[in-house]
């Protein structure tokens, strides 16, 4: 650990440069790299065109050699997890990628429309909403209808613009790359695990026999040979997209109009606000509903966020002998 | 789609996000319903009523599209009077012999004109070729597709009403003949509400016509139906009326399921086929080259040339040893007499009349249905075969398949004797795959095979030179053919790998200077020229391999013409003659695809045309003209025999020129449609192991269907093996709706036993409003049951079999099993085991009025088996 | 002195523009060593995905005769580089420790795997083919003649290749054998 000192301006959350929450426009620049460093990358993941093919959970493992859950390859191990299609449950140390699978149904009455009547189509829908609130079979014969909906969304690392594996990690294993990205350097990481709880999303894990801890790197290798992570590789309808974080944000917008045009109500984007609690995600998503339904949390906070309130609380208590409860007491009511 | 071609969905995502209207039709939602405009969960196995009531819907609102059917269809042809429809028959059509449970055609034909116009050399032998197809052993050797895409031979012109108002036209049988395909029919026998059809019929035919195209596409899960050949005719019917095929966008595209599985209908390992769609030589038919190539003289189109097609095989594989003089060695291919096809060889190995087998990358003790039945077949060899990567199932049923826990197999009483020699996979070796669409891609090599494994290339070519070697000094007669086979290929490296661009050349042909054809249109009848198969002449030509080539896509339109080469002639689009009107303009600016240049005097456009470039649209055959000669300039579907698209098939399908819906041959529903309950020509292969489960059984009460998921690839011995393919979907699963699980008491995540009069099988069960049951009108309620196929004991994914629970009953015209339509009994809990499941599985039947499943010692039958012997080892 | 202290994170956490050591100063010697897997390939092979007919594009990257990485080959008009997670996994299909690549022998009632070398294998495959094709021989079938052997058949996947399928069917011709199947028809 080297030394710190609370009257770093670093720690004030005031500083303009090295700020651990808010909107950051240049997170590599932050991070100490000169101005000519690459442009930040990420991911922008589409679930409205995921088909739930789960080739991105298998090109990131051949790509990073990743063994299998837990099983290690013995068919004992591995088992029907009864949620849908969905059998690897969670991102983990071996699983960078994950693919949520969320069956949904309702009740709704239906206004049947009139037999053959032309030109009753309603507007393009990316999902078949349409068909399911005009037309499903059961509807008459059952009297009430059911509609469904099966979404399906490819969950990853979110390369928060401030990530807290990054910042309570105390040997530097986690690092920010040039490219924007979080990593963890597993030449340095000794498995002390205080990223594990630090993350908002639950991300990082620690491997069972090995201790270190693991999370998808954006392909790191990969992007500096000019190549595109495995997963966005692959993606067969380009749920995944890759690219210049500012290029897939527009594109991202302009996606978001389109489908709001058509009618798909619950369509929205989940990391893409530069003023959440972790200043924005560098891989942000299209969602069809909230994000609770894909096991997202609503509300993310980056866990370092309150970090610079609590050590000028500590250092209050320490001039002021005031209690650890004052500065707890400060620190939960700046959380809102 | 999106469910087994992910990546070939990608174009549909394209077209969506353009504005296409996607509409998927499957019992199931899957994840491609998850992506669709709309979702048409119909009841399993009444596709024909649904497309019926569209071809209804197309013909009551005249949305055909006119030009087009009275000018490239059969329309307007005249259809004798002896024909009687099943309309009038109560869904049997004119011709039925129950005794054979087969058709004779004879009163399909067309009304010929007069005086009989011909324009072959031989009519008179092309009509008694003609007849004898309607011999029962003739039928059942799959003369449908033997006749290729030409169809059988037509032995007159038929007298043609172009106003289409003849009662006998094609066009008014059709109308009748679909009469009583009615959106409130459709609904009633599919379950779904007439609005859903009736959106789905708006969409079709608002997006058909001159500007703008419908496609089609199934996944050959159609082809898995006791009237599977039938779906496909009822699809191709529509799409003809609405125009959509020839047409950029239109079409009817079998997705197909595996890496070169269209490749291997066109060079066939098939006991129908020899490459090229050319039948095998039948006893009844072919005794000579003459006989073979007879019913060529009735067939306009490029059908017309089969003896120079043929003679180039000959030539190809007898070399020199074929000449005129012994008709190139026609004798020396052997012949078929009826179905020789895997099931009827499954039973006769039971029978013990099958010595020896090669399953060359195949798993049928998984992947057949019954797989119980096939694993008897194989235990009753002398020797088997298997060249695989893994360890699968078919290879090691002596010691794990599931009858060795029951007590019906045990190792010391199979003679079986089993060589496992291993595969060199498609990375290890090169050659090429024929794609969904006819694309031959050639895989260049990365590394050599591991140990042992050698490609399966190597394997034949040098299990040929053993045999030749070994017989080289033989002189009987039944020899000759290997000893005069043309087996020189060169081969390379420590291995002695054979050329696999050698037998690519091989398969283009060559001509008289020995140089590689161009086109299959320089092949000659004389001796001339070789040539392996015909469709694929010109993947060499110019002595350039042009399935190898590899313009990047980027680079090219959106043809890509340049990448990769297509069958034939590299066509993309097949017959896009029809993407011009009869007088060779595009039908629209906005559909046009491939158009005559009157200035440049051929024929050109943003595809290779497929029509012979210089004919003019105004062509009309000479009296006497044959072959492609006899294609007049407005007939785009230059292989069938009259250059039509054929709405009503005079001939060429065993069971009905019209498709009509039958029930599957299990089924929990009465036809609706007809007292005709099942296809009445279906093939059904008795034995104690493979029992049918009574139509409308209160015994088997649930319908089931089968189905792959993303993970897995078929029997699984490509997926199943893999980590970490294994771990996305580790186990066998059922699907069922949350009122079946309800009315049994099944609880998702814990095991479920499902029986059928085969066997009964264990699975997990998931359960999922997205398999739904369909309630009928008289108020009875269809529960489906969805069952994924892939799994079997080895393998790290692993459970029990969902083919072991299927009999085998067949589509007649092609000899595929109904796999995606059948019924079972499901109750909570797992399986018994042992001698016990014997019991249960018996209780049932003996509830259900079925026959006795006990087999004997191997899968034998009881009463044979009594005799003691298990195997024909002798 | 400069080099060696330059490669002690905390001092360039200290002298350099990144203080908090989340960047610059955290790189580890690994990271600036970091090179993709593919860029140190010998060789690329374009190849064709072996799983369902779409025919996608695949490049194979091969160092010291090992393949190291199967990827969609962005070339493909049909594919456009992407794969499905068959596909993706086929590396493991080639690579499989599973996969069994000696002869392994079951004799008649025999109740293990025996080990046999390739070259009897195919000796010993030779003396059946022979046999069998002998004892299920029919110069006539009801009186006509079909000069054909009933006595092996054979049943190919479809993932053979059209080369492999001709061989096959050539030589299984001239065998007399017409039992000759394939998945195409299942």
């Amino acid at each position: 650990m080297t030394s710190i000192s609370s009257a770093s301006p670093a720690f004030t959350g005031r500083d303009p440069e090295n700020r651990l929450f808010g909107p950051l426009p240049d997170v590599q620049g932050e991070a100490g790299y000169d101005a000519d460093h690459p442009a930040r990358v990420g991911f922008f993941t589409d679930t409205s065109v995921c088909i739930g093919c789960k080739a991105c959970e298998v090109a990131c493992k051949e790509w990073n050699l990743l063994p299998m859950d837990d099983a290690h390859g013995t068919r004992d191990v591995i088992g029907l997890t009864g949620m849908s299609y969905d059998n690897t449950g969670q991102l983990g140390a071996n699983s960078w990628r994950h693919v949520a699978f969320i069956e949904q149904s309702r009740t709704v009455d239906l206004p049947m429309p009139a037999v053959g009547l032309p030109g009753a189509d309603r507007p393009a829908n990316v999902l078949n909403t349409e068909a399911l609130t005009e037309f499903d079979p059961q509807a008459a014969t059952s009297g009430a209808d059911k509609q469904i909906r099966w979404l399906m969304s490819s969950d990853v690392c979110k390369h928060c613009t401030h990530a807290g594996c990054l910042d309570v990690c105390p040997t530097g294993a986690l690092f920010r790359t040039e490219f924007g990205t979080v990593v963890v350097q597993q030449d340095i990481c000794n498995g002390c695990g205080y990223c594990v709880p630090s993350c908002p999303y639950g991300v990082i894990d620690q491997r069972k026999d090995d201790g270190r801890v693991f999370k998808c790197t954006l392909c790191y290798d990969r992007l500096t040979d000019g190549l595109q992570p495995a997963c966005a590789t692959a993606c067969p309808t380009q749920s995944i997209q890759f690219g210049n974080l500012d290029e897939l944000q527009a594109r991202a917008d302009a996606r978001l109009a389109t489908l709001q045009a058509q009618g798909v109500e619950g369509a929205r984007l989940y990391g893409r606000d530069e003023n959440d609690g972790v200043g924005g995600n560098g891989a942000f998503f299209l969602l069809l509903d909230e994000p609770e339904v894909y096991g997202l949390p609503p509300d993310p906070v980056v866990t370092t966020r309150d970090l610079p309130a609590m050590w000028r609380a500590a250092a209050k208590g320490a001039a002021m002998i005031v209690g650890v409860a004052l500065s707890a007491v400060l620190g939960s009511r700046r959380k809102r | 789609m999106a469910e087994c071609h992910p990546v070939g969905f990608q174009w549909v995502g394209e077209a969506k996000a353009r504005g296409a209207k996607v509409v998927h039709i499957d019992p199931r939602f899957t994840r491609t319903s998850a992506l669709a405009d709309l979702h048409v969960p119909l009841r399993i196995g009444t596709d024909i009523a649904f497309l019926g009531g569209l071809i209804k819907y197309v013909l009551d609102n005249e949305l055909y599209f006119k030009e087009y059917v009275v000018a490239y269809t059969n329309a307007a042809a005249l259809v004798g009077e002896e024909f009687v429809d099943a309309e009038d028959l109560d869904g049997l059509f004119s011709g039925f012999d129950p005794e054979n449970r087969t058709y004779d055609e004879a009163s399909w034909q067309y009304e010929p004109e007069e005086p009989p116009h011909t324009n072959g050399d031989d009519p008179a032998k092309a009509a008694e070729q003609e007849r004898s197809e309607q011999h029962p052993d003739v039928k059942r050797s799959d003369r449908a597709q033997a006749a290729g895409s030409g169809g059988p031979p037509i032995p007159a012109k038929p007298k043609r009403d172009e106003t289409l108002q003849h009662p006998r036209t094609v066009f008014q049988v059709l109308k009748r003949h679909f009469a009583r395909y009615t959106p409130e029919m459709v609904a009633e026998v599919c379950g779904i509400e007439p609005e859903v059809f009736l959106q789905v019929a708006r969409w079709v035919t608002e997006n058909s016509g001159r500007d703008r195209t419908t496609a089609w596409v199934y996944s050959v899960g159609w082809t898995q139906h006791s009237v599977g050949a039938q779906y496909i005719r009822t699809a191709s019917i529509l799409q003809t009326l609405l125009g959509n095929i020839g047409r950029p966008g239109g079409g009817i595209m079998a997705l197909r399921g595996h890496a070169s599985i269209q490749g291997s209908t066109d060079v066939p390992t098939l006991f129908n086929l020899l490459p090229g769609y050319l039948p095998m030589p039948h006893v009844l038919q072919h005794d000579t080259l003459e006989d073979y190539v007879a019913d060529a003289a009735g067939k306009a189109g490029f059908w017309g040339n089969k003896r120079a097609y043929t003679v180039s095989l000959l030539k190809a594989w007898f070399g020199d040893a074929a000449t005129a003089e012994n008709d190139f060695c026609f004798d020396h291919l052997p012949k078929i007499s009826g179905d020789h096809s895997s099931y009827q060889t499954i039973a006769a190995m039971i029978r013990g009349e099958v010595s020896g087998y090669f399953l060359v990358g195949e798993n049928p003790a998984v992947g057949h249905p019954n797989s119980r039945m096939n694993r008897f077949g194989l235990a009753n060899l002398d020797w088997l075969v298997v060249r695989d990567l893994q360890m699968i199932e078919s290879a090691t049923f002596w010691k794990e398949a599931p009858e060795i826990e029951t007590g019906e197999l045990a190792p010391e009483s199979i003679a079986t004797e089993v060589f496992f020699v291993p595969a060199a996979s498609h990375a290890e070796k090169e050659g090429t795959f024929t794609q969904t669409q006819r694309v031959l891609q050639w895989r260049h090599k990365a590394v050599d095979p591991p140990g042992e494994a050698r490609s399966d290339l190597w394997f034949y070519y040098h299990l040929g030179r053993i045999l030749r070697e070994r017989l080289k000094d033989s002189t009987d007669p039944r020899d000759r053919p290997l000893l005069d086979l043309t087996w020189d290929y060169p081969t390379h490296g420590p291995e002695a790998e054979p050329s696999a661009e050698a037998v690519l050349r091989e398969i283009n042909g060559t001509g008289p200077d020995g140089r590689a054809l161009s086109s299959y249109l320089q092949m000659q009848d004389d001796g001339s020229t070789a040539g392996g198969c015909w469709i694929y002449c010109g993947v060499y030509a110019d002595e350039v391999n042009q399935a190898a080539r590899r313009k990047p896509g980027r680079e090219q339109g959106q043809v890509a013409s340049e990448w990769g080469w297509a069958w034939p002639l590299n066509r993309r689009v097949l017959y896009n003659r029809a993407s011009a009107d009869p007088s060779g303009k595009p039908w629209s600016e906005r559909k046009k695809y491939v158009w005559w240049d009157e200035e440049a005097g051929r024929w050109t456009g943003l595809d290779v045309p497929d029509f012979e470039a210089q004919k003019r649209p105004d062509y009309v055959p000479p009296e006497g003209a044959r072959a492609q000669d006899a294609i007049a300039g407005i007939d785009p579907f230059v292989m069938q025999g009259d250059g039509k698209a054929w709405l009503f098939a005079p001939a060429g399908l065993v069971d009905g020129p019209l498709p009509a819906h039958y029930e599957p041959a299990e089924s929990v529903v009465e036809n609706g449609f007809y007292k005709q309950q099942a296809n009445p020509t279906l093939e059904m292969i008795d034995g104690p192991w493979n029992r049918a489960n009574p139509t409308r059984s209160e015994v088997y009460p649930f319908a089931v269907t089968t189905y792959r998921l993303t993970e897995h690839h078929t029997a699984g011995g490509m997926s199943r093996t893999l980590p970490y393919l294994a771990e996305l979907q580790p186990e066998f699963f059922v699907e069922v709706s949350p009122e079946l699980a309800e009315l049994r008491g099944l609880t998702n995540g814990e095991f479920a036993t499902l029986v059928s009069a085969r066997t009964a099988i264990e699975a997990k069960v998931l359960v999922t409003e997205r398999v739904r049951p369909i309630r009928l009108r008289d108020g009875r309620v269809v529960h489906q049951i969805g069952m994924p196929y892939h799994w079997a004991y080895a393998g790290i994914s692993t459970g029990d079999s969902a083919n072991d629970l299927l009999g085998i009953v067949l589509d007649a015209n092609t000899h595929i099993q109904e796999s995606k339509v059948s019924t079972c009994d499901i109750v909570p809990g797992p399986r018994p085991r042992g001698p016990e499941l014997l019991e249960f599985v018996e209780s049932y039947r003996r509830r259900a009025g079925v026959a006795s499943g006990k087999v004997g010692l191997n899968g034998r039958d009881p009463v044979e088996a009594v005799a003691g012997e298990g195997s024909t080892a002798s | 002195m400069k080099t060696w202290l330059d490669s002690w994170p905390v001092f360039r956490q200290l002298t350099g523009p990144d203080p908090l050591g989340r960047g610059r100063a955290a790189r580890s010697r690994a990271t600036e060593n970091v090179v993709s897997r593919t860029a140190t390939a010998d060789r690329v092979v374009q190849s064709v995905c072996p799983y369902c007919a779409v025919g996608c594009g695949q490049r194979i990257f091969v160092k010291d005769e090992q393949i190291i990485q199967i990827e969609g080959d962005p070339d493909s008009p049909i594919s456009r580089g992407r794969l499905c997670p068959k596909g993706s996994a086929s590396k493991q299909l080639v690579t499989s420790p599973t996969r069994v690549t000696t002869v392994k022998y079951r004799r008649p009632y025999g109740t293990e795997w025996e080990d046999l070398d390739l070259d009897t294998a195919m000796e010993m495959i030779a003396d059946r083919v022979l046999d069998a094709r002998r004892k299920g021989w029919q110069d006539e079938h009801e009186g006509r003649r079909v000069n054909r052997t009933m006595g092996i058949a054979s049943l190919g996947g479809a993932t053979l290749d059209n080369e492999e399928n001709y061989l096959m069917k050539k030589l299984y011709s001239a065998m007399g054998a017409i039992q000759i199947e394939n998945q195409a028809r299942i």
